[in-house]
Parts: structure tokens; sequence; C-alpha cells
């Protein structure tokens, strides 16, 4: 479930796997290199990031969501017009 | 998901989209700062430091069926989207016995691959039905 946290004065970061904060920094580089190459018929790429929804702020990973379906969207950002 | 903190989702939501649509966002509005997720989905515009309109559709074994990424002034088609998941709903249901041809949408006609479709499409499937009209 959804982790809910206190809105503090400085942005939430983003939950790391614990392998990955182990990596230096250029292999970490390497395998976003790697990932980045997204392909039809492969897993998602498994995240956590903090999001808001129902009122309030919470930590939401996307493996949280295996069995239904998920349209993951991405956009330029908030108040823009399209 | 944008590289907005989640503070600019909530304005956005209670001053602007909650008047849209008379409700709260009915799904997470998620923050990527820094565009880390956004790099691993290869849709992260490193000159804007914004993401680009990416859209991914995740089945409900974690696989990506299909993706979309538009340039920022470019809105998306949302009946697209739930066309596109209608379609996959159905070829999952079927387990490989129907496959959904150019234009397809419910209620229209699927088709059974084997070996008596091999050169009979044209028999099955108009041109015509590739298009809503």
């Amino acid at each position: 479930m959804p982790e809910e946290f206190k809105a503090g004065c400085q942005r939430p970061s983003i939950v790391k796997n614990q392998e990955d904060v182990q990596k230096d920094s250029v292999q970490v580089a390497e395998i976003i290199k790697e990932e980045s190459m997204i392909k039809v018929g492969k897993p998602a790429p498994d995240f956590t990031a903090p999001g808001f929804f129902e009122g309030k702020f919470a930590n939401f990973s996307l493996s949280e969501y295996l069995g239904q379906w998920v349209v993951l969207c991405f956009y330029p950002g908030d108040f823009t017009f399209v | 998901m944008s590289v907005d903190s989640v503070f600019v989702h909530k304005v956005w939501n209670d001053q602007e989209l909650s008047k849209m649509i008379g409700k709260n966002i009915p799904f997470p509005m998620l923050s990527d700062g820094g565009g880390n997720i956004g790099k691993l989905y290869g849709i992260y515009d490193e000159e804007g430091g914004v993401e680009t309109r990416g859209r991914f559709l995740i089945d409900p074994d974690g696989i990506v069926q299909g993706f979309e990424v538009l340039t920022p002034p470019v809105g998306r088609n949302v009946s697209e989207t739930l066309r596109q998941i209608q379609a996959f709903q159905l070829v999952r249901e079927a387990k490989g016995a129907e496959a959904t041809p150019s234009g397809w949408r419910p209620g229209k006609k699927t088709l059974k691959p084997g070996p008596d479709l091999v050169g009979n499409v044209w028999k099955e499937w108009k041109v015509s039905e590739a298009f809503d009209e």
C-alpha cells in the first residue's frame, strides 16, 4: 500500500533500491543508459516516487499495481496548457 | 508524472484540474524531481529539464505492451489509449486465439490467426474497417 508521508519543507526524495544505492554513480549511469531502451513485451522498470492522491502525499511504487492495467503518463509540467 | 513537486501537483489539482472535472484527479499525480524515472523510461528531455509526453501501457504482469511519445505542444488522444487497452485486454483473454486488426474497436470483428487465414485476410477484413467512419 502507498505509504503516507508528512509534507516538509524539502522536496521528498526519490526512493532508490538498496541495490542501486550501493553502486557507484558510473555504474548507475550505465544501468540507466541500458534500461532507457524500453521495449514492448519486456518488463516496465519499477520505481517508487512521491505523489499527491486523494488529498494526501504518499510514496507510490509501480510494483504495487501488479494485477492491474497501468497507464503511466509523463508530461512536461503542471499548468502547461495541453 | 512530471518533474513538479507534490506541492505543485496539489495546487494544480485544487485550483484548476478539479474545476475541469468536478472532482479530484482520480489517480496519483507523481513527482519525478531530477527526471530519474523519466531517464529510466527514455523520455526525459535533458535540455529542457522536463519530461516529454511519454505514455506507457503496462499489463497486469508488469510488461510494457505499448508506448507513445510526443513532443510537448501536441496533446494525447485519450480515446485511442482506452481503445488500445480494450484491444490488449481482449487478446490477453483470448490467449492468442484472436487478434485485433487495424481500426478495431469494441464491437468490431476480430481475426482468428491460423493457417486458414494466411492469404485470406482480404475476405475477412476490408480497408474501410481501418477507419472510424
